[in-house]
């Protein structure tokens, strides 16, 4: 085993703190990796090393470490208000903001013994898919500088690949947690609609917004969810229903057994007939990974959703529709920037003003579609078409689960691209979101998990599962881990980066 | 909006208006560029117009529930110091704003 605690997995990362390395070590070490290398990849919004070392002293002092999460290091994507530590969504209207409460995630990994390395770069309020939308630069991906690491996710997937973090959160709206693990060859899963509190994430579409896990291994993928899910009255679309038990899964699927399973190749996500815009290395890979499942025993067939084929359409009113009301609290009067404020001006003024000078293209592109897909006149044939259409892709996903156990394709229909290659044209961004969007818009869980390389970037492979049956994803998904690394002979997808950043270093 | 545009266009005064709405006060240049982008969107979101959604119920969100409630219970505030440290301008323990009214002449 190599002894960089950064190259390490979440489990022997616990292994080695109950064995006596210390929480300040480990934090040390990430630190230190994040001092030699977020010069280049640019993954990190905040570092605070004296508060993290702190932290982990305490933790140290405390007598947990080497228990559950107690002493491990966790980014989070900067959506997610923290007490006291800058938070901006990526965004200049909330430069220098100090949240004065913890968001529930936070919390809970704060309760559960947990060090906050930092908070990671996104696009402008998650809206995006590659992170070039924030206001704070542009993230690269560890696999290759000169290309995108995903988003809205995008400095978490950064992070954890580069070893600048040993797993994240993130969160996905329609893809954005799903799409960055996809192309930075990490496992990166969004929960079940409504199983992981929203509260004190910035919101940008509240009836899709969900945070969760990005990381290394399914197990850790897994062990990160656990720590963050469950009800919160805090949050009133939060279900009250028990979580499902996930690491166990994620153990019982790395066994390899799949006899029984039954899996639905979804046709109109890279299937015949719609493979339009998705690269050959994408679909062979996804190819493989679906051999591999029936080899472990599943009952493969393929399945028909026609309504997926109007999930962007969909998506693209009710997001936008969403956050143009949602961002209507960024006015300037209670927290953040406030322009033009000079006695001269009336409120209406100075809030335009704010707008204008705190929001980038992107934000201002989505809410001025928003404003007018919900405009009366449009509304019944936009916004409401589109929720009309969300009911029809719902249906497909229920018919679908009555004959199979979980839904599976790309996770994107290409590797990452270069940087700038997609930026003045916010069509083909969207398209990148083209698998992710119907479980997000159904509110089903799903998880992306590496399945190979195409021209030396990862593919990401996508199982989706019936609402509450999070469980399910992670089984699936450890399965195909374990068999995909007992070929590789390695301990995990990164070792691939790992390997090759040694040989050329 | 009280000239309907035709499908896939939107005028670069319709834009102007909706910014007005959204209180954004956009840049010309941003007009020029938004207005064409905005036009080849709205084009690709049309697509939902082709779904069959007679007697479909539209969708609001994904878990059906209504009328959640909690325990109305008492519990502190945030400090006001706290989150006046936050808004963009404080004075005698309030936050500041701008004038709402105009004077009278």
């Amino acid at each position: 085993m190599s002894s960089d605690l950064t190259a390490m997995n979440v489990d022997e990362l616990q292994a080695a703190l109950a064995d006596g390395t210390t929480s300040v070590d480990l934090t040390q070490a990430y630190l230190d990796r994040i001092d030699a290398a977020d010069g280049e990849l640019r993954a990190y919004l905040h570092v605070d090393p004296e508060a993290a070392l702190a932290r982990a002293a305490e933790i140290d002092a405390g007598g947990t470490r080497g228990t559950g999460l107690a002493g491990l290091p966790v980014a989070l994507k900067d959506v997610v208000v923290t007490e006291g530590v800058p938070t901006t969504s990526g965004s200049k209207i909330l430069e220098g903001w100090k949240p004065p409460y913890d968001a529930t995630v936070a919390a809970r990994l704060k309760a559960a013994g947990t060090v906050l390395l930092g908070k990671t770069n996104m696009d402008e309020f998650a809206m995006g898919s590659s992170t070039e939308n924030s206001a704070y630069g542009v993230t690269r991906n560890p696999w290759d500088l000169d290309r995108i690491p995903g988003g809205s996710s995008g400095g978490s997937s950064a992070a954890v690949a580069g070893g600048l973090a040993p797993w994240a959160i993130g969160t996905d709206t329609g893809g954005s947690i799903r799409q960055p693990a996809a192309l930075t060859g990490l496992v990166g899963h969004k929960p079940t609609y409504g199983s992981v509190s929203r509260y004190g994430l910035i919101a940008f579409s509240s009836s899709l917004d969900q945070a969760g896990p990005m990381a290394r291994t399914v197990l850790d993928a897994a062990l990160l969810h656990e720590a963050i899910g469950g009800h919160d009255p805090l949050d009133s679309t939060s279900i009250d229903a028990p979580q499902p038990v996930l690491a166990e899964a994620a153990r019982r699927g790395a066994g390899g057994d799949l006899a029984g399973l039954r899996v639905g190749v979804v046709r109109e996500l890279g299937g015949e007939g719609h493979t339009d815009g998705y690269e050959d290395g994408v679909l062979s890979g996804v190819g493989g990974a679906v051999s591999r499942l029936e080899a472990m025993g599943a009952d493969v067939r393929e399945i028909s959703c026609p309504a997926f084929d109007l999930a962007l359409a969909a998506y693209y009113l009710i997001a936008p529709s969403e956050a143009s009301s949602n961002l209507a609290r960024f006015d300037g009067v209670r927290y953040g920037l406030r322009i033009g404020d000079d006695g001269s001006r009336d409120l209406d003024e100075v809030m335009a003003l704010t707008r204008e000078q705190g929001f980038g293209p992107e934000v201002k592109r989505r809410i001025i579609l928003g404003t007018y897909a919900l405009s009366s006149g449009y509304y019944d044939a936009y916004y409401g078409q589109a929720q009309k259409v969300r009911t029809l892709i719902s249906r497909d996903f229920s018919a679908a689960f009555e004959g199979v156990d979980v839904l599976v394709s790309p996770t994107t229909p290409t590797v990452a691209f270069p940087i700038g290659a997609r930026v003045d044209d916010p069509i083909a961004m969207y398209a990148a979101d083209l698998c992710t969007l119907p479980a997000s818009l159904a509110g089903v869980p799903a998880i992306s998990v590496p399945c190979g390389l195409s021209e030396g970037l990862p593919v990401g492979f996508q199982i989706m599962a019936p609402a509450l049956a999070d469980d399910r994803c992670y089984r699936v998904a450890a399965a195909l881990e374990a068999a995909l690394t007992a070929d590789r002979g390695d301990r995990g997808f990164l070792d691939q980066l790992a390997t090759r950043r040694g040989s050329a270093a | 909006m009280s000239t309907p545009s035709r499908k896939g266009q939107l005028s670069r005064d319709e834009v102007a208006h909706l910014a007005h709405l959204a209180r954004l006060a956009v840049t010309d240049e941003e007009l020029d560029l938004f207005a064409g982008q905005l036009a080849a969107v709205l084009d690709a979101v049309a697509q939902v117009g082709k779904a069959a959604v007679e007697d479909v119920p539209p969708t609001t969100h994904a878990v059906p529930m209504t009328n959640v409630m909690r325990e109305d219970v008492v519990r502190p505030s945030l400090p006001r110091d706290v989150v006046l440290a936050g808004a963009p301008a404080a004075e005698d323990g309030r936050i500041r704003v701008p004038r709402i009214l105009q004077e009278e002449v």
